[in-house]
């Protein structure tokens, strides 16, 4: 199941912020599956601080995504709609 | 309870796969749903029901919803209408759709199953993670509630600063009222995944 979650996070690059938001969930993965496999509630309590985590950063994320978007609108109009964060 | 887990995996790898590699945005958003719904599906089969609540709650809601605002805000031009059209096609939702059935499939399974057999023996309930959470990482939970508000800071002042700027060009620019509600929309999302986490 740990394979799983290496399966999870190996390929991205592209969408850089929806991929941070994959690696996040399959480190989250990681951990609820390590705390299942020891009967630890400490697994889910770290899945609890990641998800966290994630909320903050990708409110800042997306905050600056749109920023940028704008500048890039105000410089040229036909910037596409690229999801390049 | 095995197959159930290792089909959600399964699921869960491939969704992500055609996540990553789908060219257009909000396609890969669908396939990133499907993807978290199913991941949710596995924590459920760990014996983790809080967290699987907890996953589609916030990853497949909250931020999910502040992706596709952000996406369907990105693409507020002349040809939207175009646009539009093109994703009702159904090319772009079968994909997400058949896997989504068969997470539903998964899912009646389980309520056709008794509860009994479903539920695994090490299952650690939302008693068990509050006790742990607010007892020995009480630390961590101030750490956390600081970094959300930081976050929340962070995205006001980024937003601001699109407002500030936007009315030293306020006589040039022609969509100003636009802009403002694109600014409002982020403080009203960051706002609500520091409230829901």
């Amino acid at each position: 199941m740990l394979g799983l979650a290496g399966l999870l996070t190996r390929r991205n690059l592209i969408f850089t912020l929806m991929c941070v938001e994959i690696m996040l969930n399959a480190s989250g993965l990681a951990f609820v599956a390590a705390g299942a496999r020891w009967a630890q509630p400490d697994g889910q309590v770290m899945f609890l601080f990641i998800l966290a985590m994630a909320a903050a950063e990708v409110a800042i994320g997306l905050a600056f995504v749109l920023l940028f978007h704008r500048t890039q609108l105000a410089l040229d109009v036909d910037a596409a709609s690229e999801m390049r964060g | 309870m095995t197959t159930l887990f290792y089909l959600a995996g399964i699921l869960a790898v491939v969704a992500t796969l055609f996540a990553v590699t789908r060219r257009h945005a909000v396609h890969a958003l669908l396939y990133l749903i499907v993807s978290l719904l199913a991941v949710a599906v596995d924590f459920f089969a760990l014996g983790a029901p809080f967290v699987a609540a907890l996953e589609v709650m916030i990853y497949a809601g909250a931020i999910m919803v502040l992706f596709v605002f952000v996406v369907m805000m990105l693409n507020l031009a002349e040809h939207a209408m175009e646009v539009e059209r093109a994703w009702l096609k159904p090319q772009s939702w079968l994909g997400p759709a058949l896997l989504a059935l068969i997470l539903l499939v998964e899912l009646a399974y389980g309520t056709a199953t008794s509860p009994s057999a479903l539920s695994p023996t090490n299952s650690i309930g939302p008693k068990q993670v509050g006790v742990a959470l607010f007892g020995s990482y009480w630390i961590g939970v101030e750490l956390a509630s600081l970094l959300l508000m930081a976050g929340l800071v962070g995205a006001f002042h980024l937003g601001r600063h699109a407002i500030a700027k936007e009315g030293e060009h306020h006589v040039t620019s022609t969509d100003a009222t636009r802009t403002d509600t694109r600014s409002d929309l982020v403080h009203a999302g960051s706002g609500g995944t520091s409230h829901a986490a």
